[in-house]
């Protein structure tokens, strides 16, 4: 049985990024996920890695392109303002076909907004977050065993598919401490031939680059990313259900949110109303099949967010009009409460929350 | 008997550049330092966005496109993921000393073994000839119609002259490539900025007065005098900064 250790989510996405052969580090301070960088400025200089306090957002994406364009595992991570900041470089790797982990511990918005909780950058996350075609794979995990194991995921995806990850977490999940196994099974890392690492005069140049002026190119460019996109969606959907099996109401929550809503469902149990939790892991590819399927069973989808409602687009395109789809939300820093979700289920149980 | 070949490290095709524009004399230079240090095999260049966004195409090394202004955080990254590597970037004056400036002087502070070729031409030449950082006082450009009023969009920057204040940077030169002698300056500068990485002596910047005939309004050869009667007096050619001389 593998040791368990107490940390901070925060802290479990530095030391599983490094288990998992990450040995670069660029970031910038902001709240609330400086124990990231705190905590790689001590171990990187350690084992003989890199960490960096950039100039700013914008210079430690770039340097995570660098250091991703030479072939090697990086990340970088923030809190929403300064996501917004790195979206120019998101936008390059993902033309480049660059892949590296990006971590948002997202906080309430829109401009500085606060430093409390929040899930309001999943559009920003999930619909491609900067300019042009793309797509990030977004995980969100929901305890601080996942903040450890999808990072380890996201590295492994990143570099499977060629695309950036996204572990999108919020103030809650990074500084939340609990009990964490850091025993992962990494899966073999995959060659990189197109790495700029020099050309030991043995092969033709490699050039790194998102710039195509001939439109046609462009176009093939996007066209061969977007098949890519259909593989990922196909294999790397993942999500969890519980007490979905009778549920004639059901919950759609993630991170923070999934775990008000699980106390809240207990509760409704013990009265006795059928409600059930789908929660989705991968934001993007989002679980779409899982909430289609809900949908010729339940009579109503509530979506918990801490925001003004952005998954609930992706759950009313999922069902497609099959079943009212209804908003349960606190925004700005605040939370749900688990009796604000029960009322919502009670409500919808009554045929309510229209 | 003289032989004059093309050099090694740059590659064989045609470049975009405009007739008489100095870009190929100094995309000349830095090949031909390659091919001497013998560096080819292990050295990753990092192209601008600008005219020579498309270096990336004209050297034979290994090569990446930054964003606008970013080259040299990527050059960090480049740098840092393989330390044996030889890295430089290529970049104008509006790269350089406008969108990127924090990412140039911050590389500089740090020392960050790398290699800069500036190419300080005084206007934005991709884009179609707007007022650069880099402009002279009175410049008419496509955003300064009337010449560039200092008092209203401020003074050209001196690039060297102001890293050179930072406790940074091991090696600050500006060179120009308007005749034969300044061309032969310009080899010997980029030649030390490569060799000082080689050496693992840290950052080093040569900037290069170049000139811009299509959007200066210039030809060729009246380019080259406007550099040389307007351009150097403004950005007097020199060494600002060279720590392993003291």
């Amino acid at each position: 049985m593998s040791e368990k250790v107490l940390m901070k989510g925060n802290e479990a996405i530095a030391e599983a990024a490094i288990k998992a052969g990450c040995r670069h580090y660029f970031g910038y301070p902001i709240t609330p996920q400086t124990e990231i960088a705190a905590y790689m400025a001590k171990r990187m200089p350690k084992i003989g890695g890199t960490f960096l306090q950039a100039e700013s957002e914008i210079a430690a994406i770039n340097m995570v392109y660098g250091v991703s364009a030479a072939g090697k595992r990086v990340m970088t991570s923030s809190s929403s303002p300064g996501i917004s900041l790195k979206g120019e470089g998101i936008s390059y790797m993902a033309g480049a076909d660059l892949p590296a982990l990006i971590v948002n511990v997202q906080r309430g918005g829109p401009g500085l907004g606060g430093i409390q909780p929040s899930q309001s950058d999943y559009f920003q996350a999930t619909k491609g977050g900067a300019h042009g075609d793309f797509h990030m794979i977004v995980l969100a995990p929901a305890s601080v065993q996942e903040m450890a194991e999808l990072t380890v995921k996201g590295f492994e995806l990143a570099d499977k598919y060629r695309v950036t990850s996204m572990i999108l977490a919020d103030g809650t999940m990074g500084q939340m401490m609990e009990p964490v196994s850091l025993d992962f099974e990494l899966a073999e890392e995959v060659e990189k031939p197109w790495a700029v690492t020099g050309t030991k005069m043995g092969r033709k140049h490699n050039i790194v680059n998102s710039l195509f002026l001939k439109p046609d190119q462009l176009e093939k460019t996007n066209i061969e990313r977007f098949e890519r996109y259909e593989i990922i969606k196909q294999n790397e959907v993942r999500y969890e259900e519980y007490l979905m099996e009778d549920a004639e109401i059901c919950i759609a929550a993630f991170g923070i949110a999934a775990r008000v809503a699980r106390n809240a469902i207990d509760e409704a149990r013990k009265q006795g109303i059928k409600v059930g939790l789908i929660r989705p892991i991968t934001l993007w590819p989002f679980p779409e099949k899982a909430f289609a399927d809900a949908s010729n069973k339940v009579k109503q989808i509530i979506s918990v967010e801490l925001s003004m409602g952005q998954m609930i687009e992706d759950i009313r395109l999922s069902v497609n009009g099959k079943v009212p789809v209804t908003l349960c939300n606190r925004t700005g820093g605040m939370i749900p409460s688990p009796e604000q979700v029960l009322k919502a289920i009670i409500n919808a149980n009554e045929g309510g929350n229209e | 008997m003289v032989v004059f070949d093309k050099p090694k490290a740059l590659a064989d095709v045609q470049m975009h550049y405009c007739p008489g524009c100095t870009h190929g004399i100094v995309h000349r230079l830095v090949a031909e330092v390659i091919d001497e240090l013998g560096i080819e095999g292990k050295t990753i260049g990092i192209a601008p966005v600008g005219c020579s966004v498309m270096a990336y195409d004209y050297f034979n090394c290994d090569m990446v496109e930054a964003a606008h202004g970013r080259a040299p955080a990527v050059a960090t990254g480049v740098k840092r993921a393989n330390p044996e590597n030889i890295v430089f970037t290529y970049q104008g004056d509006g790269d350089l000393a406008s969108i990127g400036m924090a990412e140039t002087v911050h590389s500089a502070a740090r020392n960050e073994n790398i290699t800069i070729i500036f190419i300080n031409n005084a206007i934005y030449g991709m884009t179609g000839g707007q007022m650069a950082p880099t402009s002279l006082p009175g410049q008419i450009t496509q955003t300064s119609p009337y010449g560039r009023n200092v008092n209203e969009c401020g003074f050209p920057i001196k690039v060297c002259e102001m890293l050179s204040q930072l406790d940074g940077p091991e090696y600050l030169e500006r060179v120009a490539v308007n005749n034969v002698k300044n061309v032969k300056n310009a080899k010997k500068a980029i030649k030390k900025a490569f060799q000082n990485q080689v050496d693992k002596k840290g950052f080093s910047l040569v900037e290069v007065v170049s000139s811009c005939p299509t959007n200066w309004g210039l030809t060729p050869s009246n380019a080259l005098k406007w550099v040389e009667e307007k351009m150097i007096p403004y950005y007097p050619l020199g060494v600002y900064k060279d720590r392993s001389s003291k």
